[in-house]
């Protein structure tokens, strides 16, 4: 395969493909960090792929006591969903589930944004006439009475339209144990990149798609050009020393963020080498087919 | 760019109604024209000019040189993004009504300071007389908004019928402090008295000292409030005092239960 080389690491021609998205943004704070972090956890568990679940989310960075409005550890989560509609049905879902019920938290919108929608606006009812409301520069909370003191919670959060979706880098490399150290490489430096997440687990998708499916009613299916133990008996995108893909999906507020998540991703990824880590990388896209924004790697190179 | 200044002459001879000096007012006028506006309340004449030396300057800020008692409705109905500052006293509904903006006076204010105040930002250096932030007679709402720190002590009924926004009074406080109070919140340093929070329906009344209660406050126990430690951020700049009284753990009690009880007193736990 033509292509790049950068410290002996691969880099394909080809660029990732994203679309875009709707996204709001809650800082979740608690009592302690251990409580903060299992909000975080538990609302944005299954939240991977917007195919199969309500949004996508993540961590995008986690706060200190100086950076949280109240003053205690706090996490800041971003959600995605292809529109507006879906994010406040899918956020009020999983505050309902996730947040209001985690002891200790409170939970304030992370940015004013295109539009707002109702979050304590429509879980203040839980507190059953008893809750009281209290505003401040121009922002309206909601004191709801739970068993452990008070769930307080904005009541409307900001959503931005013009977000993007499944920025992507495929990790190529001999095994799976050098594959996946040059994955959470690109992971970890991901991590320090604000205004983006990763939404599969640990940030890592083994199981890449194609669209279509040779069964009726599968709208997509395993990419059997990455598998690496269907080498000989399909189409393979893979040479010889490749067995094991995996990849990273990134989700950012901005295309810019997307780019920079990429690019630092790339960079921790070809840092590694090829021994120890990766020796190809590449980019999923559908030809262009998807959505506007396109990621070129060479574009993106340290 | 220098504010437009208003340097007091001599004390006025009458109660003087400035609120026809707001920026908004004031806006495309010439300085002679200024100075004829009639801002007398008895029968004697009292224009601008007989009252103030102006200096032209930025409309978004108005400065007052020098205050007096007799300053009446100092910033009414003043908009957002202006503001006033008042180097010495004012008299009665000081930011009376004002939908937005800064208002500062370095001395004292007079009753009804920043009645139906709807969302300005008044700071008072000195003391502020009876019905701070209250309504009129007649009116059935005191003020809906904003934020209003007295860094002094003020007269009885402060906070009566508030509805919303922040009051906070660092000093010691008159007689029946937030009586009928609807919502928002009322914080106080020094003392109080009389029938603090009474017919309070849903607002939070928050006191360094405990005073007296009334019977129909009921206690509900010490906890910690969240509201209280994003309160406490916001009101640093304003009042460090507050802030310090917000991040301790609090001893709620509820009330007035002789209407709905869902309003309450905090202190120091």
């Amino acid at each position: 395969m033509q292509g790049i080389v950068r410290n002996g690491v691969r880099i394909d021609d080809s660029f990732a493909e994203a679309f875009p998205m709707a996204a709001t943004g809650l800082i979740v704070t608690a009592p302690t960090r251990k409580w903060a972090n299992q909000a975080a956890a538990t609302a944005t568990g299954y939240a991977t792929s917007v195919i199969g679940c309500d949004c996508e989310a993540g961590v995008d960075a986690e706060l200190s006591e100086d950076e949280t409005p109240d003053g205690r550890p706090g996490v800041r989560l971003l959600f995605f969903a292809f529109s507006a509609k879906g994010a406040e049905k899918a956020l009020v879902n999983r505050v309902g589930q996730c947040i209001l019920t985690c002891p200790g938290t409170a939970l304030y919108s992370a940015f004013d944004g295109d539009l707002k929608i109702k979050v304590g606006d429509s879980m203040r009812q839980f507190g059953d006439k008893w809750q009281t409301s209290k505003a401040i520069d121009g922002r309206r909370f909601w004191r709801v009475p739970v068993m452990d003191g008070e769930f307080f919670v904005e009541g409307q959060v900001g959503v931005l339209k013009k977000c993007v979706g499944g920025g992507n880098l495929l990790v190529m490399g001999a095994d799976w144990e050098s594959t996946m150290r040059a994955t959470e490489a690109g992971v970890n430096a991901i991590h320090a990149v604000p205004d983006a997440i990763m939404p599969f687990p640990g940030g890592i998708v083994r199981s890449g798609s194609k669209v279509g499916s040779q069964y009726k009613g599968m709208s997509a299916s395993t990419n059997d050009a990455y598998c690496p133990t269907l080498k000989g008996v399909t189409k393979t995108a893979l040479e010889p020393d490749i067995g094991c893909t995996l990849e990273i999906v990134i989700d950012g507020l901005t295309d810019d963020a997307v780019r920079q998540a990429m690019r630092a991703g790339l960079k921790a990824i070809i840092d590694l080498g090829p021994e120890k880590g990766a020796k190809r990388v590449g980019a999923g896209n559908y030809g262009g087919k998807l959505g506007p924004f396109h990621y070129h790697l060479k574009d993106l190179l340290p | 760019m220098k504010p437009f200044t208003f340097t007091l002459r001599q004390e006025p001879p009458q109660r003087v109604d400035l609120s026809a000096l707001t920026p908004d007012r004031l806006a495309g006028k010439s300085l002679a024209e200024i100075e004829k506006i009639e801002i007398g309340t008895t029968r004697a004449s009292a224009k601008v000019g007989d009252l103030f030396k102006l200096a032209e300057g930025d409309l978004k800020s108005v400065r007052y040189d020098g205050g007096s008692a007799r300053f009446d409705r100092v910033g009414a109905k003043l908009l957002p993004g202006f503001s006033i500052h008042v180097d010495g006293d004012v008299g009665l509904e000081l930011g009376r009504l004002a939908k937005g903006g800064v208002i500062t006076v370095t001395g004292g204010a007079g009753a009804y300071a920043a009645s139906g105040n709807e969302g300005a930002h008044i700071e008072i250096k000195g003391d502020a007389g009876e019905m701070l932030a209250g309504p009129l007679a007649g009116e059935l709402a005191g003020m809906s908004g904003g934020r209003v720190v007295v860094r002094g002590k003020v007269g009885a009924r402060a906070g009566d019928r508030l509805r919303r926004g922040i009051l906070i009074i660092e000093g010691d406080a008159g007689d029946d402090l937030g009586a009928r109070f609807i919502a928002g919140t009322i914080i106080a340093l020094g003392q109080t008295s009389g029938r603090v929070g009474y017919l309070n329906k849903r607002g939070s009344i928050i006191l360094a000292k405990r005073p007296e209660l009334l019977p129909t406050y009921v206690d509900c126990g010490a906890h910690v409030f969240t509201f209280a430690g994003l309160f406490a951020r916001a009101l640093k700049a304003d009042s460090a005092g507050a802030a310090a009284l917000l991040s301790q753990k609090l001893h709620r009690y509820g009330g007035d239960t002789a209407v709905f009880g869902k309003g309450e007193i905090l202190t120091p736990a």
